[in-house]
């Protein structure tokens, strides 16, 4: 019997009767992170790995019941020990290692592991059985390096500045806007503008110890002007709405992997798309299943078609997993 | 080359024309001349033949980056295009290899990019390889683009236009002549894109057109008919056709030259004398034609005498400019009229004047209006008897009052992602209604729409065929017929090729019909008694 199976409320372990990300209530759900379309409401208890414990509350609820785990700490669910592990997702993000009888599997969640100053660096588990996400498993997808990106969003930010304008960088509020913060201190030390939605995460960052450039909320200026210069990050949904208007003329620039492509940067219609993504590149989902040493992969998320037929050209046994997990950044935009 | 990727990037990373002409002038200004001229020929969408072929990128890429051929045809299939894609998948032999590139824009097009075509095809490959390792991607990319001649930049001919003539110091028309017909991209062409004597130019300049806007109220609300002259409403090119101490040049909306593209035309104007006249050019055989066939004639540069014989035009006069060197624009429409239709007797017709309808109340015209359809034109134009000639959008002298478009209710059964800048969204959709055929009710597809769905609709409706897709034909789903679509369309025809038997002109989405379920869409029979009553032959 497989250590982890697909039912209509999502991933379940029998052996130790709790589910992993489930995205109907259950009685026990380990978490791998705060992303909408890993943690929803409803459930009886939660797991989840110590520093993701306030977001996970900030999000669902302050009266959450959840126990906090930390990296590599395990815990006995029914047969099964249950342990969490880095992803570099974003703060708190874990791999889900669950072993029952000497058999091993890992849920990668949502990882990457491009460098990231505001979370844990993602560590490789061996196992038997690998469950990984697959959102970008196309060879087109490799990312360029943080440090290059975060240079061209300050130049951006700059040369608006020269034309008295302000720089709205539209990212994900929960881990892309902080990642930002956090990279363009190697720029500047000035001061960052936030929309509400990101204020109170960024304060569970800092409260966590991470380092970023200082922010404030935007609040509306009696004088339009005031503005000018600026960078305000905001979630992508404020596009367009009536919050933007105190901005006037303003640059726009959008985070995310999917600004690797041409086309999607031209028809999201941001004046600037800069690719930055918190999810593996290509090269990342081969290195993490080579590492895995697991003799069976199955793929979630995204292009999970592409790499199950890679890998089994390459002689391994992989499958495709129909989850209900998608992508933030798509979903922040729909 | 690094400069031109600098300048293509910022180009496309902006909509702001503003924006796209201060970059091509800062780039024009720098450039050394044989590169700004050839910038100019890549930009304004000027191409060299095709060099290299799918087949042979193909082949090329999988040689070089080991990856099967289901792969890259799926990773093109998520990018949209094929040299983007050649770009990205090799990044990881790039990375290997240092990413330098020194030569100049003129060093890559006539030392590395044409002199392709001398090449066979295992040379052709080979180049290919050795630039994906060396240039830096994007580099890459334009260079791919520039031999399969698909480089667009997203900048029209007038912007290109004003830009020169920011450079220059010159007037734009003035630019636009210059940049007409044919020319090598070369220093020397660059310096005499920048001469300061215009005389030459002068002479055949157009002036700014006047341009109707739409009747958003009754008629009667205009005042008396008698007040106003009334014409169809055409649905050609406009034109203004200038004729200036015998010299004849024929020049589109778009301040587009397009003399050379209409022989017939300037044949007749030959007759004339001096003037400047407004009118339409038309695709006529004895009645007008669709705008379809018209558009045949629009792509070419020169036209053949197969198409000539198969698509004549004429033009259509309906305003007089200027008559033997005076400027007639502060006259009344009326008087200008006359002087048109004096000119247009001179000539064959191939020069005619669009005719005045004489029905003398509203109501009289309001039913001609009705019969628009039929007679292939849009609706009617409305315009002030005693009015000058204004220029651009100024409303109150010319009105144009169209027919509404045709309608029917359809349901969507195929979804396919759009191409380049839309790759990842299902944004092409098949539509079709129902054919009762013994007792059996089927779908038959009866058009393809694109347009006309507001982003949120787009996306809620792509989440739809995501979980409602039935089968995947590589990048075209089908999906459960649930969803019913009002489309509006400008007219039908009948068609062979077409299984449903008629083909839609101009079909959009007008809207998403969430109230209607599949069962109340529109029946082919419906359909057809609208070609019965609209269809033109
Ligand atoms: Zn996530
Ligand atoms: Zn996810």
């Amino acid at each position: 019997m497989p250590l982890v199976e697909l039912t209509d409320k999502g991933l379940y372990c029998p052996a130790g009767d709790f589910h992993i990300d489930p995205w109907r209530p259950v009685p026990r759900a380990v978490i791998t992170h705060a992303h909408a379309d890993h943690a929803r409401p409803g459930s009886g208890l939660y797991f989840a790995e110590t520093s993701g414990v306030p977001i996970l509350r900030q999000r669902l609820g302050a009266d959450l019941a959840c126990h906090g785990l930390a990296y590599g700490e395990s815990l006995e669910l029914g047969r099964a020990r249950v342990s969490l592990h880095p992803a570099g997702h974003i703060l708190g993000s874990a791999q889900v290692r669950i072993e029952v009888d000497g058999e091993v599997w890992v849920i990668t969640g949502d990882f990457k592991r491009d460098r990231d100053p505001t979370c844990t660096a993602f560590e490789s588990v061996t196992c038997d059985t690998l469950i990984t996400e697959a959102t970008f498993a196309l060879p087109i997808y490799r990312w360029p390096e943080i440090d290059t990106v975060a240079a061209d969003i300050h130049r951006w930010w700059q040369a608006n500045a020269q034309q008295g304008r302000a720089s709205v960088l539209f990212c994900y509020a929960l881990g892309k806007a902080q990642r930002v913060l956090a990279a363009l201190m190697a720029h500047t030390e000035q001061r960052v503008l936030l929309h509400g939605a990101a204020v109170p995460l960024t304060q569970i960052y800092r409260d966590a110890g991470v380092a970023m450039l200082p922010t404030e909320p935007a609040l509306e200026a009696e004088v339009e002007k005031k503005f000018a210069g600026e960078l305000i990050i905001a979630p992508p949904g404020a596009n367009g709405t009536a919050w933007m208007k105190r901005f006037g003329d303003c640059g726009t620039g959008f985070c995310s992997g999917w600004m690797l492509l041409r086309g999607n940067r031209r028809r999201r219609g941001y004046d600037r798309g800069f690719v930055l993504s918190d999810h593996a590149d290509w090269p990342a989902l081969l290195q993490t299943i080579e590492q895995s040493h697991a003799q069976h992969v199955l793929a979630t998320h995204g292009r999970s078609d592409i790499l199950v037929r890679y890998l089994r050209e390459h002689g391994m046994r992989a499958d495709e997993l129909r989850t209900e997990f998608g992508d933030e950044d798509l979903a922040a935009e729909s | 080359m690094q400069a031109f990727t600098d300048l293509y990037v910022s180009l496309d990373s902006t909509t702001a024309t503003n924006s796209k002409v201060a970059a091509l002038r800062r780039y024009l200004a720098e450039a050394p001349a044989a590169d700004a001229a050839w910038a100019i020929y890549i930009v304004s969408g000027r191409r060299a033949k095709r060099l290299a072929g799918r087949p042979l990128l193909k082949d090329a890429l999988q040689t070089l980056t080991g990856y099967p051929e289901w792969m890259v045809l799926d990773a093109y299939a998520t990018v949209g295009d094929f040299a983007e894609t050649a770009s990205l998948l090799t990044e990881e032999v790039r990375a290997a290899n240092a990413c330098d590139d020194q030569h100049s824009l003129a060093h890559w097009m006539e030392q590395e990019i044409l002199p392709l075509a001398d090449l066979d095809d295992e040379d052709k490959k080979q180049k290919l390889m050795d630039w994906w390792q060396r240039l830096p991607q994007l580099s890459a990319f334009l260079a791919t683009k520039l031999i399969t001649g698909g480089l667009r930049v997203g900048v029209s001919q007038t912007l290109v236009a004003r830009a020169v003539a920011e450079l220059a110091d010159l007037p734009r028309d003035v630019i636009t002549h210059r940049l007409m017909g044919d020319w090598q991209p070369n220093a020397a062409w660059f310096k005499s894109l920048l001469d300061p004597d215009i005389t030459a130019e002068t002479s055949s300049r157009p002036y700014p057109f006047y341009l109707a806007s739409p009747l958003e109220k009754a008629p009667a609300e205009l005042g008396t008919r008698g007040d106003w002259l009334a014409e169809w409403k055409w649905d050609g090119i406009r034109a203004q056709l200038v004729k200036r101490g015998g010299e004849i040049s024929l020049w589109s909306r778009g301040e587009e030259l397009i003399t050379e593209r209409f022989p017939e035309v300037v044949q007749a104007a030959a007759a004339l004398d001096d003037c400047v006249l407004d009118g339409e050019l038309l695709a006529w055989k004895d009645r007008v034609l669709p705008f379809a066939e018209l558009q045949r004639r629009i792509g070419r540069k020169t036209v053949g005498k197969k198409l000539l014989s198969e698509v004549p035009v004429r033009l259509l006069v309906y305003d007089c400019l200027e008559s033997d060197g005076e400027d007639l624009r502060p006259c009344g429409m009326r008087e200008r009229r006359a002087s048109a239709e004096a000119l247009a007797a001179q000539a064959d017709d191939r020069i005619a004047t669009s005719p005045l309808l004489d029905h003398d109340s509203w109501e009289a015209l309001a039913a001609a209006r009705d019969g628009s359809r039929a007679r292939g034109v849009e609706g009617l134009m409305l315009k002030a008897a005693d009015s000058p000639y204004l220029t651009g959008r100024k409303k109150g002298a010319w009105w144009k009052w169209k027919v509404e478009p045709l309608t029917v209710d359809a349901v969507m059964i195929y979804a396919q992602a759009g191409s380049g800048r839309r790759a990842t969204l299902f944004t092409d959709y098949t539509f079709a209604v129902w054919q009762e055929q013994e007792g059996e009710r089927q779908l038959v597809p009866i058009a393809k729409a694109y347009s006309g769905l507001t982003d949120t609709e787009i996306n809620s409706l792509n989440r739809w065929i995501r979980a409602n897709t039935l089968e995947r034909f590589g990048p075209v789903r089908s999906v459960s017929a649930e969803q019913v679509f009002e489309l509006a369309f400008e007219g039908i025809n009948a068609s062979t090729r077409h299984k449903s038997g008629v083909a839609l002109r101009f079909p959009r989405i007008a809207r998403w019909r969430t109230d209607m379920r599949p069962e109340d869409a529109n029946t082919l029979g419906q359909v057809k008694d609208l070609l019965s009553l609209y269809g033109n032959a």
